[in-house]
């Protein structure tokens, strides 16, 4: 038995880390694939996605047209959108595409709540669920009408199978559709020269559903049923255990009081358990579309760490990579549509060079493990000294004379299956785009572990960000940034030969400072109300942490959590509702505003002798900035993360950061 | 105003019918004719037909209870799990309660708390069969004292099957070198050489272990 340590390839005795500690060769090649795969997809997807958006009506790129085209020209028809000469389809002005996009997101979330409130009068619902609370279905319903998703429930026992199917699984399409619809506006706003419209909502709300959202997901769900996850109306499944179970449980009367024992003791009784029960579902097909369209919500209460919705490595691949899929390839998209791709790659470089790094800090922060895990581990008593056992006062001394620890990596709340570095990568993914979907729990990372996917999140959602909402998101600190270098350089600022004006600048800066003040707002808030403290689960700094967490994920649409915080109680499901809401809303209106008087603009004065569709010619004018050199995405990121910065690092303090001094002091 | 109300009740309803009822339909449709056992669980059945599990679930096979190690000795042992009432929960509607992580905070002494009791029945488990560390608990590996994220994580790192093997050999009769080749039989290598973790189901091992054990020993058979 001497030999043990050597045979378990723990070749720390002799002074190296073992394999499992510390960041791996293997880890980084996982992590650096998944963003080649990224970039390789994102110009034939960005490709398809412009064809589509630009496309008229019942005609789509790959012979997708052929296949949908009819069902289309259906909808519209039954719609009664009319048909025009020069767009295929009669378009908007800004205000009523707003409107539009307005009404139909408020009937998601009527048609969400009240499918969870009438879910026991109504079919598929094999397992009996009772309707849902109505705070928490308030909350439920506004998390997914805003493609925010934040999970104040347990799937497997909270939804019924039509609740998830035909409530949240319409929701996630329906939400990313109306990010991407929003999104196009705003690009075709930049695009046109004195336009009076910027598309028609309704045809960019199919277009984006049939063509974009159904092919992909119905590929992916194909490949996630391969892989093991669930795709089933049968009722839950029976299992005989192996090895039976038993627990004591208290003893309650009918008014559920504990009964006592003459002396006072609560009463027990052993409970033997012989049985595990499995739920079923239809759950790829709800996870496919969770995933691309960074909705995030799970099928089952842990999310994507749960091994029915994502069972092996290739499977987390996929839907991993499919978080940032889109968001990616929407800056191709963009590129193409402005017809100038180089301000795409502009953009898609920014937002990397913010979510590498903290990917990375986020990743050897997790494999460098929790210091006091190991140090406990080091002190319990061993068989070698039985009689030590359960004595903690003979602990300190004992542990004195002990080997130090091992670098072992942070796996309290990972999946075997995944390790350190899938679970850092997918929480950076998720947390940089507005999907929220987990496959480890984030309230059990190391203290800068978290920091890194919180940052993101507090950042505007504008690091890639939600399919759509990301890339508008981050066209708004385009418009900050060439404010800001044209004071700098003393010229009028613009952005692809138009001028900015006062009221972009208004609208921008709306954009960008709603989220700030829903997160910051909202904690202190929490913090300040005995509602809102009650909620903590974890002592000291970290509890604080999961308040700040919880808003800065509801105030940016993103809907990941410290999953230990009770969020759903009354105060949590009210407050945190209203903050998805009006981050959600609050910003698609003054993104349409900015469409809408970027597309009246002509082209700027200091071009006027160019041809009105070559934005480049603006470019190589010297009065102007251009937009696509590095210069200009350094002076991006600054502005992204020093707003991100001079925000949130005084509470980041106070969260995270004092918990890392914590736990790394003695 | 009202004529946008038409086309975004119109457009919802059947986009609803779309994305709500034609999708799922389409896919499940497929997962029926292509996978249809990994679209229904991945159930495994014993000889009789009876299931006796899912091959992506895990049940409990461990303890953090050092009383009640010894007599789980002869089995080898899955990750921690915080699901509620019992470890490995998938689902329990009476309680309203499934899968579920710990969502302990890396500086909250109930997590260390957790460690140490889980690696104290580790240790009265090898002290049952008489097993003897070399030199302490420090080379426990991580995920065999941390909860998993879902609590039904099926798997144990192959560190941590290699760490059990001993004991589960020496309490049921046989060499380490048997259980270990049962150990690599369940063991899946990171899918292409790369992607994720190698790993060993604990659940599939121990019921392959159970029915080895019958035919190499019948004496160490429950």
């Amino acid at each position: 038995m001497n030999m043990l340590p050597s045979m378990l390839g723990f070749p720390a005795m002799l002074g190296v880390q073992p394999t499992l500690g510390a960041v791996t060769l293997n880890g980084t090649l996982q992590i650096a694939l998944y963003l080649l795969v990224l970039l390789a997809l994102v110009r034939p997807l960005g490709w398809y996605m412009a064809r589509v958006l630009e496309g008229r009506p019942g005609s789509a790129p790959l012979g997708m047209g052929a296949a949908l085209g009819w069902l289309e020209r259906l909808i519209y028809r039954a719609c009664g959108v009319k048909r025009s000469a020069t767009h295929g389809a009669e378009e908007m002005g800004w205000k009523s595409y707003a409107l539009g996009v307005l009404l139909f997101n408020l009937l998601g979330f009527v048609a969400v709540y009240a499918l969870q409130r009438l879910q026991h009068a109504l079919p598929a619902n094999p397992a009996g669920l009772g309707p849902v609370e109505a705070g928490s279905a308030f909350n439920t319903a506004v998390s997914f009408a805003t493609n925010t998703n934040w999970q104040g429930y347990g799937g497997e026992v909270t939804m019924s199978y039509l609740t998830q199917m035909l409530g949240l699984g319409v929701q996630n399409f329906l939400s990313a559709a109306t990010g991407i619809a929003v999104l196009a506006a705003l690009v075709r706003g930049l695009a046109r020269r004195s336009a009076t419209t910027i598309g028609n909502c309704w045809v960019d709300l199919t277009r984006c559903t049939l063509y974009i959202l159904l092919p992909l997901s119905i590929v992916l769900a194909a490949v996630l049923v391969s892989q093991g996850v669930v795709q089933t109306f049968r009722e839950p499944a029976k299992v005989a255990l192996t090895v039976p179970l038993s627990y004591s449980e208290a003893v309650k009367n009918d008014a559920g009081e504990v009964l006592k024992n003459a002396d006072g003791s609560d009463q027990t009784r052993a409970v033997e358990v012989r049985e595990q029960v499995i739920p079923l579902g239809p759950a790829a097909s709800q996870i496919a579309i969770k995933q691309l369209g960074t909705n995030g919500g799970g099928f089952f209460n842990v999310n994507s760490a749960h091994p029915f919705e994502n069972p092996t490595a290739l499977s987390n691949f996929l839907q991993v990579l499919a978080i940032l899929l889109i968001p990616a390839a929407l800056c191709w998209t963009f590129g193409e549509m402005v017809r100038d791709r180089r301000q795409g790659w502009a953009v898609l470089a920014a937002m990397l060079a913010i979510f590498v790094p903290l990917l990375a800090a986020t990743y050897a922060s997790e494999a460098a493990g929790n210091p006091r895990a190991q140090s406990a581990l080091v002190g319990t008593p061993s068989a070698a000294d039985g009689a030590a056992q359960g004595s903690s006062s003979a602990r300190p001394a004992a542990a004195s004379t002990r080997a130090a620890p091992i670098v072992q990596p942070n796996m309290e709340g990972k999946e075997a299956r995944f390790g350190v570095a899938n679970s850092a990568l997918w929480a950076a993914a998720t947390t940089a785009a507005s999907n929220g979907s987990v496959n480890s729990m984030h309230d059990s990372y190391t203290p800068l572990g978290g920091l890194g996917p919180m940052w993101l999140m507090q950042l505007g959602e504008v690091v890639l960000g939600g399919v759509g909402s990301g890339l508008y998101g981050m066209l708004m600190f385009v418009i900050v940034a060439v404010f800001v270098a044209g004071l700098m350089v003393g010229r009028t600022p613009e952005y692809l030969g138009k001028k900015i004006d006062p009221f972009e600048m208004k609208m921008a800066m709306i954009c960008v400072l709603v989220p700030c003040a829903l997160v910051l707002l909202g904690t202190a808030t929490a913090v300040a109300l005995p509602e809102g403290r009650a909620g903590v689960s974890n002592p000291g700094a970290h509890g604080f942490s999961q308040i700040l967490y919880a808003f800065s994920s509801a105030g940016n649409n993103n809907g990941s959590a410290f999953a230990g915080l009770g969020a759903n109680a009354p105060f949590y499901n009210l407050s945190l509702g209203l903050a998805m809401w009006f981050s959600r809303f609050w910003i698609i209106v003054p993104v349409l505003a900015v469409a809408g008087s970027m597309a009246a603009k002509k082209a700027a004065p200091t071009r006027a002798a160019g041809p009105a569709s070559d934005a480049d010619a603006s470019l190589r004018t010297g009065g102007t900035l251009p937009t696509h050199t590095p210069v200009f995405v350094l002076m991006l990121v600054a502005v992204v993360v020093i707003v991100g910065a001079l925000t949130f690092v005084p509470a980041l303090a106070l969260g995270p950061i004092v918990e890392h001094l914590q736990l790394s002091g003695k | 105003m009202f004529r946008l109300v038409r086309p975004a009740i119109v457009l919802f309803l059947a986009l609803t019918l779309v994305t709500g009822v034609l999708y799922p339909a389409i896919v499940t449709g497929f997962a029926r004719a292509a996978f249809p056992e990994q679209a229904q669980g991945s159930l495994m059945r014993d000889a009789q037909g009876r299931i006796v599990g899912s091959s992506l679930i895990g049940q409990e096979f461990g303890t953090s209870d050092a009383s009640a190690a010894p007599a789980l000795a002869r089995w080898f042992w899955g990750r921690p799990s915080a699901t509620a009432p019992l470890p490995y929960t998938a689902l329990n509607l009476g309680k309203g309660t499934g899968s579920s992580g710990s969502n302990l905070a890396p500086s909250n002494p109930g997590l260390l708390d957790n460690i140490r009791a889980r690696a104290a029945a580790l240790s009265a488990a090898d002290a049952a069969v008489g097993l003897v560390r070399a030199p302490d608990n420090a080379t426990i590996p991580i995920d065999l004292v941390t909860s998993s994220a879902s609590g039904l994580d099926p798997h144990i790192s192959p560190q941590a099957a290699e760490y059990q093997a001993p004991r589960v050999a020496k309490s049921r009769g046989l060499s380490t070198e048997q259980v270990m080749a049962l150990v690599r039989k369940h063991t899946t290598q990171r899918t292409l050489g790369v992607l994720g973790e190698p790993v060993v189901n604990v659940l599939e091992l121990n019921l392959d272990l159970q029915s080895a054990t019958t035919s190499l020993d019948p004496r160490g058979s429950r």
